[in-house]
């Protein structure tokens, strides 16, 4: 096999979890990689030259040719280093963890932000909303240690969203949105995650974390006024 | 093999065709059962209880929700000498970022152009031809999609062609004009037996949506 040097870079947001599950999994499977932390607010060239059509992170430049799309970016992941696998083999199983992904995204997230970009009444609705979500998520994990079974998969890492961004917006909202009492799978699953080397490497530092939450939810409050 | 595939969708659903179409490329028995949304039945509440929407794919009692999910298990499931994702992990990626393309970025707007009515249509007009000049131009002058071969993003976009004559009217447009490299390549994944048996006749569908409108109560 011919030598290669390979270039793994990725544009990203320390911040973002959807660049942050790029990381997990580059780091999952040992890959050494170049991170660009990116400007949102005032978009490099690169990134526009890099993801011309949605012109978000994360992006990863794989030998300098881009990937857009976070679960799209998973999947390359796993397809092009096929060691410690993150989506399962069977063809059964990777059509209901992609479900599980896109669930976490298209219906948790989208509601989860109401929680954050709203107040009164309206916050109530969207909390409300979420737990009937995440009911979903909590059914999911009986009996399991982790999303994608015995070890961490692909839902797990997409999942990261809910553990270490959902539930973190807890303290800075104010509302126990996900309460152990409701939640105890969920609660015993992130426990487990912070088991895990890797996630505990490659997710945001809580104390920062969290005054960037607070000071988000505060500019949003603002535009809303 | 004694594989049992059933297919429970909504005739009308550009989304459900993409599933017919990846079915009958690959040659695969099914049986297909028309779902009524307004009414749903005990089996699409059972199969889909997540989301309650068609299409869902049930192979040997044991069911695929999502419509691009389902295309990319077909695939996987009966990979046959047609593959609908190139082997390249690179080019596989363009082709799943396409595909999220749209279902991003197309549906929507065509939800207002035969939805709405004034701006919020117009928007939606100029939205869609946006997305549509963006699908057009990664397209290129290839035959299909994928180059040569008859793929995963054309599936996931072949079944809006059928919506694309009452889109115009309602939207005052016309689609060919904007994007005819597009329009030429629709028509020729038209003559493909596995879309012509799965795409209902464009005017079916410029009937069916005044009624639609009257049932989910828009004017």
């Amino acid at each position: 096999m011919a030598e290669r040097s390979e270039e793994v870079k990725l544009l990203g947001m320390w911040a973002s979890p959807f660049s942050r599950r790029v990381e997990i999994a580059l780091t999952l499977k040992g890959l050494p990689y170049e991170f660009s932390e990116q400007d949102i607010a005032n978009k490099s060239p690169l990134l526009l030259q890099s993801n011309p059509v949605h012109k978000m992170i994360p992006v990863l430049l794989h030998n300098g040719k881009p990937i857009s799309e976070s679960l799209v970016i998973l999947e390359y992941i796993d397809d092009t280093w096929q060691h410690n696998q993150i989506l399962p083999q069977d063809p059964y199983d990777k059509a209901i963890a992609r479900f599980w992904a896109r669930f976490v995204d298209e219906q948790i997230y989208v509601t989860a932000m109401k929680v954050v970009g709203k107040v009164g009444e309206e916050r109530d609705a969207a909390v409300e909303a979420t737990r009937d979500l995440l009911k979903l998520m909590e059914k999911e994990l009986v009996g399991k240690d982790f999303l994608g079974g015995e070890s961490l998969g692909f839902v797990d890492i997409v999942a990261t969203l809910v553990a270490f961004w959902l539930m973190r917006t807890e303290e800075v909202v104010g509302v126990k949105v996900v309460p152990v009492e409701m939640f105890p799978e969920i609660h015993r699953w992130v426990k487990n995650l912070l088991d895990v080397d890797v996630i505990k490497k490659c997710i945001p530092p809580e104390g920062e974390h969290l005054n960037y939450i607070r000071a988000r939810m505060d500019s949003l409050k603002l535009k809303s006024v | 093999m004694g594989d049992e595939v059933i297919l429970l969708d909504y005739w009308p659903s550009m989304f459900g065709m993409r599933t017919r179409v990846a079915l009958e490329e690959k040659n695969i028995k099914f049986d297909y059962r028309e779902q009524d949304l307004f009414n749903k039945s005990p089996i699409l509440l059972e199969m889909n209880p997540v989301h309650k929407k068609i299409p869902v794919l049930i192979h040997n009692g044991k069911p695929v929700c999502e419509s691009l999910i389902q295309v990319e298990y077909i695939d996987e499931t009966w990979p046959g000498d047609n593959p609908f994702l190139p082997s390249d992990p690179y080019q596989r990626a363009q082709a799943k970022f396409w595909g999220d393309f749209i279902d991003k970025k197309v549906y929507g707007p065509t939800r207002l152009i035969w939805g709405a009515k004034g701006e919020e249509q117009e928007a939606g007009t100029k939205e869609f031809i946006e997305m549509l000049k963006m699908l057009e131009s990664e397209l290129g002058d290839k035959t299909y999609f994928g180059g040569e071969t008859f793929g995963y993003v054309d599936i996931a976009l072949i079944g809006f062609y059928c919506w694309f004559d009452v889109l115009e009217k309602c939207g005052n447009f016309s689609i060919e004009a904007e994007c005819p490299k597009l329009i030429a390549w629709a028509k020729r994944c038209m003559k493909r037996e596995s879309v012509a048996k799965s795409l209902p006749d464009s005017d079916k569908i410029t009937k069916f949506v005044p009624e639609l409108k009257k049932k989910i109560g828009i004017e």
